[in-house]
């Protein structure tokens, strides 16, 4: 995407690679915005700059959830079905209390998050195949709840969260700049960020510097989950329905994936949230790109796979030093 | 035992040298393994008993040097053409697959067929069960290989390796996870297979083994060869001596080592750990430590010295025993409980139990430091630097940022880093595991003289190294171990190298730790 091919001592090519390796993700963004500047019309308008914003916030904060989960060397592949279940508690609930049905919600992203995170953590099961159960699970049990159909929601304080501005932004996606913000402070500045990234960097010299591992494992899917519900809840609300069959369908791939994009590896040990955020923006912008140049759908999945599988290339080359 | 005649070796390595980035695992050895013999490697942790091993089937390339099998000079490219060429190790679970039968497994490759492409099963059963009735095995050749015990696996991979022309079988401590019985059976197959004319190579730290089983000895050390020649001609005494380096006419002088332990001043009991055991691992191990004072653990590898620590630490699930700490009973199997309580253990492997990679050394030196460091669950970077600073002075660390990965840093100086997060905890009590390994002169002398410092300022010390002199010569009390077993405990001036020696190759425990 970028050009940076032109011959140049050893010392200095090396040092470009390492740049552009560990800021990829960003080069990538720019080039991007860049080309939708020049080729697309009316790409740089207030418009289409709110459509975006909040068309990404929902992916941007189970991608910062998932992020932290990656970072402890796991995964949460139930992210969609976590959203799936929050949309229908708003659904069942939204009738009593427009803020009883946001907190159930949440609720259900905490007994989410405990189930898979006592898995991994007290059971020792891999998170791939631990989180896989309510993958599969948590879909049907949303559906159940709303008797399997799509529930129209008129609630105008709800309404407000996913569809009203605040200065111009739209509300979702000031919260998912307030949570990016939350998670990078998480991160870097408090003791369970680090531990956090003590147990996925080397589990066994966490266990033997006396770290309290379980507990760690555990509350980072739980976040991963609450943060899940979150993102369900605004969908729910921007959408003015809860469709448990298609929230939050397949978004545990967007979200691995901008994790991915954004530089932090899957063998956990380091979490980019910043990245992360940056990953979300681009796979939004690439397929939303893609579609207005009049690619297929199918054709604009084809070129995300390929963004994956480059991006995790260069992952691979950075471990290998 | 050893034939008068033993003719042309079946496997010769010639100076085999082999480095990796920044050490010379090793360097120049040389081995003869002759037909109808079971020769014995031994040598302590890093000796260079592995690399040999890998060279010799095929997983390494030596960097120097030749081997030669039957007289011919052979290099493999990978141990799958080594294992053609009639070198078979144990432990190649690639050859073996566990959901087919122990009539399959034994002749995969080459069943006798009936044609159109089927398997004559029962000519297949009569042909596998001939060959286990002649190796003495007594099993139903029809079960799945994966239902029997993992000592019938071993031996069927190694009558499987013999009956495809198996010259030179390589046994890489195949009874460390075998009952007593089992190893008999073991034994008698291996027997079978020397008196066969197969040359074999027996890797081992129990001395009564080899000295029951081998007939020639080995003995690497620090990737050199520091013996050779027949089991007959040598002592139990001088077997210990060589392996730990030391010699048993002429011992050396103190002085080796930066510990002095004179002004030391001893208090009260900090730890005591009684009864521990763990099948198989441990057997009613009793060790405590006072204030100011350094306990060695000395003992050969497999002797149970780090299982010890790991018990008493919470990383190891023990069976039975009880740990006390300042009088207080410390909660089984939980390393933070552990931690809490003022204990602190250096790991034996640095790399996979202690360093975190992806860390920075500011990072990695208060990652157990907790409350120290933190207010409300947030870490503040003054403490974290005003800590870190301390330490790096104090221990010398050198790094050229704080922000530095730990990866970057030498051994000597990730090990530094590692007993900085120790310290930093505050602890009473240290259990350190081989500290000194595998780092530079002058970082192990400075090492030994923090542990000095360390005792002197009030710490219970627990020591472990495979350096006999680090133990003599640093440590006030010194329990030694065999078999997981205390097979004596010396204090004072009756702390010596003769002493532990002897203990370690005379001293008789019950077998094996599960009959005790």
């Amino acid at each position: 995407m970028t050009a940076v091919t032109s011959p140049a001592p050893a010392v200095t090519s090396e040092k470009t690679w390492r740049f552009i390796r560990e800021n990829g993700v960003y080069l990538a963004l720019a080039a991007v915005v860049l080309f939708n500047l020049i080729a697309t019309p009316n790409f740089a308008s207030l418009r289409n700059a709110q459509l975006q914003l909040v068309q990404v916030a929902p992916v941007v904060i189970v991608a910062l959830g998932m992020a932290i989960v990656i970072g402890t060397a796991g995964i949460d592949l139930s992210v969609g079905a976590v959203m799936a279940l929050a949309a229908a508690m708003v659904a069942v609930f939204v009738e009593q209390s427009p803020w009883l049905a946001i907190g159930m919600a949440l609720v259900a992203g905490v007994l989410a998050g405990i189930l898979n995170g006592s898995l991994v953590a007290f059971l020792g099961i891999q998170p791939i195949i631990a989180t896989l159960g309510l993958f599969v699970a948590g879909r049907g049990v949303a559906l159940a709840f709303t008797s399997g159909r799509l529930v129209e929601i008129f609630d105008p304080t709800l309404a407000a969260l996913g569809q009203n501005r605040l200065w111009g932004v739209p509300v979702a996606a000031l919260l998912a700049g307030l949570l990016a913000l939350v998670t990078s402070l998480m991160v870097r500045r408090t003791q369970f960020g680090r531990n956090l990234i003590a147990v996925g960097g080397n589990p066994r010299a966490a266990l033997g510097a006396g770290l309290p591992v379980r507990r760690v494992l555990l509350i980072v899917y739980v976040i991963c989950a609450v943060f899940a519900a979150i993102a369900g809840t605004l969908v729910t609300s921007r959408s003015a329905a809860a469709d448990p069959s298609f929230v939050g369908l397949l978004i545990e791939l967007s979200a691995i994936t901008a994790v991915v994009v954004g530089g932090t590896p899957l063998s956990g040990g380091k979490v980019r949230v910043l990245g992360t955020v940056a990953g979300a923006f681009l796979m939004q912008l690439v397929f939303s790109t893609l579609i207005r140049h009049d690619l297929s759908d199918a054709d604009a999945r084809m070129v995300q796979a390929a963004i994956i599988i480059g991006a995790v290339y260069f992952q691979r080359d950075r471990g290998a030093k | 035992m050893t034939p008068v005649t033993r003719g042309e070796p079946t496997l010769q390595a010639i100076d085999l040298t082999k480095r990796f980035p920044g050490v010379t695992a090793l360097d120049s050895v040389s081995i003869d393994i002759h037909p109808g013999e079971v020769h014995a490697l031994v040598g302590e942790n890093g000796a260079g008993k592995s690399t040999l091993i890998k060279l010799i089937n095929g997983v390494y390339g030596a960097d120097e040097g030749e081997l030669r099998l039957e007289g011919e000079a052979v290099a493999f490219a990978g141990p799958r053409q080594a294992w053609e060429a009639g070198i078979s190790t144990t432990f190649q679970e690639i050859n073996l697959e566990p959901f087919m039968t122990v009539a399959q497994n034994l002749l995969l490759g080459r069943e006798p067929m009936r044609g159109f492409g089927l398997v004559d099963v029962k000519k297949m059963n009569a042909d596998a069960a001939r060959l286990l009735r002649r190796y003495g095995i007594a099993f139903d050749e029809r079960r799945p290989l994966g239902s029997v015990g993992v000592a019938v696996q071993q031996m069927i991979a190694i009558v499987r390796a013999v009956s495809t022309d198996a010259k030179v079988v390589i046994l890489d401590e195949p009874t460390s996870s075998l009952e007593p019985n089992e190893v008999e059976q073991l034994f008698r197959v291996i027997r079978i297979l020397r008196d066969d004319g197969v040359a074999l190579l027996y890797v081992s730290h129990d001395l009564d083994e080899i000295f029951e089983l081998c007939d020639q000895v080995t003995v690497l050390r620090d990737g050199r060869t520091v013996h050779t020649g027949p089991v007959a001609n040598i002592t139990r005494l001088e077997l210990v001596a060589t392996m730990l380096g030391r010699d048993v006419q002429d011992v050396r002088s103190s002085g080796k080592t930066a510990f002095d332990i004179e002004g030391r001043r001893i208090g009260e009991p900090v730890l005591s750990a009684s009864g521990l055991s763990r099948y198989r691992v441990l057997s009613d191990v009793s060790v405590d430590v006072r204030a100011g004072e350094v306990v060695g653990l000395a003992g050969l590898l497999g002797s149970g010295r780090s299982e010890t620590v790991q018990g008493i630490f919470g990383l190891l699930r023990l069976d039975d025993g009880e740990i006390k700490v300042n009088q207080v009973v410390l909660k089984r199997g939980s390393p933070a409980a552990a931690v809490s309580e003022g204990v602190g253990l250096l790991p034996e492997d640095r790399k996979a139990e202690g360093i975190v990679p992806t860390m920075s050394v500011k990072d990695n030196i208060t990652l157990a430091a907790g409350r120290s460091v933190a207010k409300w669950g947030f870490v503040s970077s003054s403490k974290v630097e005003e800590i870190v600073g301390k330490y790096v002075d104090r221990l010398q660390i050198k790094v050229t940022d704080l922000d530095q990965s730990v990866g970057e840093l030498s051994g000597g100086n990730q090990q530094k880093v590692l007993l900085a997060r120790l310290l930093c905890n505050d602890p009473d009590v240290v259990l350190l595991d081989e500290p000194t390994r595998g780092i530079d002169v002058g970082a192990k002398a400075e090492i030994q003289a923090l542990i000095d410092e360390l005792a002197v300022g009030g710490l219970a010390v627990i020591l472990i190294s495979s350096e006999l002199e680090d133990v003599i010569e640093g440590s006030n009390r010194v329990f030694v171990l065999k078999e997981g077993m205390v097979v004596g405990e010396l204090q004072g001036a009756a702390i010596s190298e003769d002493a532990v020696m002897d203990l370690i190759a005379h001293a008789v425990t019950d077998a094996r730790p599960e009959s005790a």
